[in-house]
């Protein structure tokens, strides 16, 4: 386990190198960035990663329009095809849609809201999975094989199912015409119960491990508080196997949002995410304008591989028995 | 193995009262039943009429045991949307999704065992690194694109394959079939390929490994030193025995190729069960959201139940969970 990634590791009498030299030095000696440099492949979707995430925090600056403001939207400008083709037109890079709207600045604002479903629902399962782990390792019995067997029955449905019953259970409970934001935060919810049982899985399994450690017990002794222990002690030994799953469930994450916008269950087409524009697009694939669904699909899935291939990569680097 | 046997089932037996709890609530306090029966200028003794004709105050308990008692007989109240009996719909829409289900699991077993046996075989060849991009794409891609890309291909651009429904089907007493058409067949392709590619990419994986390990054994050495033929060895020996798990997974994996019909259908607007708990999630049709609940955790718990209890006479080693994306 490197030091880089998992800061908590360090000796707790070791003083803690927090200046920037003696911090970066380790972190490029470590084990991990030696794989990381060794692998090929891992760094371009490392670096495809990072261009999706700036193309995302950046995209009220890269779009020549706001998509979501039907205000700056032309009917004038609609179903024009991309710029390389015959009928293209200035500054419209990859087409536009049936209203107008730039597939780029589209893909641009989708892909950020996207990310931020997928990147809070992830955090959200992650801070659930890894509580009610934490407790069931820790306190044992009764509330541990209530905790577990929850986990064990919902791990046998999938989680887009439950995710569509969460929404469909929170529209029917504050009505069908949610905002787009309460949409969103719906959504989170919806991803957060459906992949909570991971982490909560691991996070148990580590605990059973490192509470019968003799570090616990010496807390224990000089009398420290059960909650104190738990978080202050226990959890900052159990991340690594976290920081792999919530990566790797990055993707799943983002992939189930798509999946919801795209049935209809997710994100409205007055702020469409990834999942929406391709639903959008589906509609005009007979039509002859394939633009409108492929560039939003190419870059789904070019996020979902990238991410895919970190995750990869860091669950053989942080577990060398996988190798 | 009886206690054991035992055990499992009343387990099952808790989960389906679990299922049957979360299903009842999404009955009976997300939203108010009696709204979407009466009109919004219904008057109040009116709508109290239609609360009690409902059975609607009765204690929470009793309601309960009633919810449980209609779902046992398959009666699971009328749909707000269709304003038809939720049993009668199911019913109606089973035979697409069930025929779809068996179609591309077949396919996937087919191509997967046929894909991993190649690939452990022939380990370096060009075909075996196209075999293993694919199943990096079965892995990576979302369900919906990877049928919206089909749809492109084959319907949009070579106009071979219908690109949604189901052909013409015949009816055989209730049951509806595709498989007897040529229209039906040609439009079970895409969906089915769709639908199994997943499943096919794990059988692929599981073949290749369980054929490589199976290779090196001893009993394999055996049958060489006695002068078997290659074929003989490969396909009599080592392939029957990566097949007891692939049957295992695949059957495991079949109550979740029925759920991850819901994205097919809705790609391919296969007129399936799938497809109206979507549209049953869009207009928030809470009886129709309830039963399809119902009768999928009815047929996991059925399938986990019979696939825990054949571990026990079969191979243990396989017992870990198979977590998939959408």
């Amino acid at each position: 386990m490197s030091d880089a990634v998992v800061p908590h590791r360090v000796e707790p009498s070791a003083p803690r190198a927090r200046s920037g030299t003696g911090w970066l030095k380790r972190a490029l000696d470590s084990d991990i960035f030696y794989s990381f440099r060794r692998s090929r492949m891992t760094m371009v979707a490392a670096a495809v990663t990072l261009l999706f995430f700036l193309l995302a925090v950046f995209a009220s600056q890269l779009a020549v329009q706001n998509p979501f403001d039907p205000a700056q939207l032309q009917l004038m400008n609609s179903r024009i095809s991309p710029l390389w083709t015959a009928d293209g037109q200035s500054p419209f890079l990859l087409g536009t849609d049936e209203q107008g709207r730039d597939v780029f600045s589209a893909i641009l604002y989708g892909l950020r809201i996207s990310l931020v479903v997928g990147v809070l629902g992830v955090i959200f399962a992650a801070a659930l999975g890894i509580t009610l782990g934490l407790i069931a390792g820790y306190v044992g019995g009764a509330v541990d094989g209530l905790i577990m067997r929850i986990a064990d029955v919902q791990l046998t449905f999938p989680a887009i199912l439950i995710a569509l019953l969460v929404n469909g259970v929170a529209k029917s409970v504050f009505g069908n015409r949610l905002d787009a934001m309460s949409t969103l935060a719906v959504l989170v919810v919806a991803i957060g119960l459906s992949f909570w049982v991971q982490y909560a899985r691991t996070v148990r399994g580590s605990v059973m491990v490192e509470k019968n450690k003799d570090y616990v017990a010496a807390a224990q002794l000089i009398g420290l508080p059960a909650p104190k222990i738990i978080f202050r002690h226990v959890l900052p030994n159990t991340m690594g196997p976290i920081l792999v799953i919530a990566t790797i469930n990055l993707a799943l994450a983002v992939i189930t949002e798509a999946t919801l916008s795209f049935l209809g269950a997710g994100m409205p087409d007055t702020m469409p995410s990834l999942g929406t524009l391709i639903r959008i697009g589906n509609n005009y694939l007979f039509a002859g304008e394939w633009w409108i669904v492929a560039f939003p699909g190419i870059a789904l899935a070019g996020l979902i591989l990238a991410i895919n291939l970190l995750g990869d990569w860091l669950r053989d680097a942080l577990n060398p028995k996988l190798r | 193995m009886l206690a054991f046997t035992l055990r499992r089932a009343i387990q099952a037996i808790g989960v389906m009262i679990a299922v049957g709890v979360i299903a009842f609530s999404m009955f009976r306090f997300a939203g108010d039943p009696v709204n979407q029966i009466v009109s919004l200028d219904t008057p109040a003794a009116e709508r109290e009429a239609v609360r009690k004709s409902l059975g609607l105050d009765d204690p929470v308990p009793v309601q309960f045991a009633r919810y449980f008692a209609n779902a046992a007989q398959f009666k699971f109240g009328v749909s707000y949307q269709f304003r038809q009996p939720v049993s009668n719909l199911l019913m109606e829409r089973m035979p697409a999704t069930l025929e779809l289900a068996a179609c591309a699991t077949v396919f996937a077993m087919v191509f997967g065992i046929l894909m991993g046996v190649y690939s452990a075989l022939r380990r370096d060849t060009f075909l075996t690194k196209i075999f293993q991009a694919v199943s990096l794409i079965g892995i990576s891609l979302p369900t919906f694109l990877i049928g919206i890309l089909l749809i492109y291909l084959f319907s949009v651009t070579l106009g071979w394959l219908p690109s949604f429904g189901r052909g013409d089907v015949v009816r055989i007493g209730w049951w509806t079939t595709g498989l007897l058409t040529l229209s039906g067949l040609k439009a079970l392709i895409m969906p089915s390929i769709t639908l199994g590619l997943f499943q096919m990419t794990l059988i692929m994986r599981l073949v290749r490994a369980e054929m490589l390990e199976v290779l090196r054994t001893d009993y394999i050495r055996f049958a060489r030193a006695r002068g078997l033929t290659t074929r003989a060895i490969h396909f009599g020996h080592a392939l029957k025995n990566t097949l007891v798990p692939v049957i295992t997974v695949a059957g495991l994996q079949f109550g979740s190729v029925i759920a991850f019909a819901i994205i097919t259908e809705t790609v391919f607007q296969w007129p399936g069960m799938g497809l109206l708990f979507v549209q049953a999630v869009q207009n928030v049709d809470i009886p129709i959201m309830a039963a399809y609940l119902l009768m999928v955790s009815l047929i996991f718990v059925t399938i986990n139940l019979v696939v825990d209890i054949l571990y026990t006479i079969v191979d243990p080693r396989l017992r870990s969970t198979i977590s998939r994306p959408a």
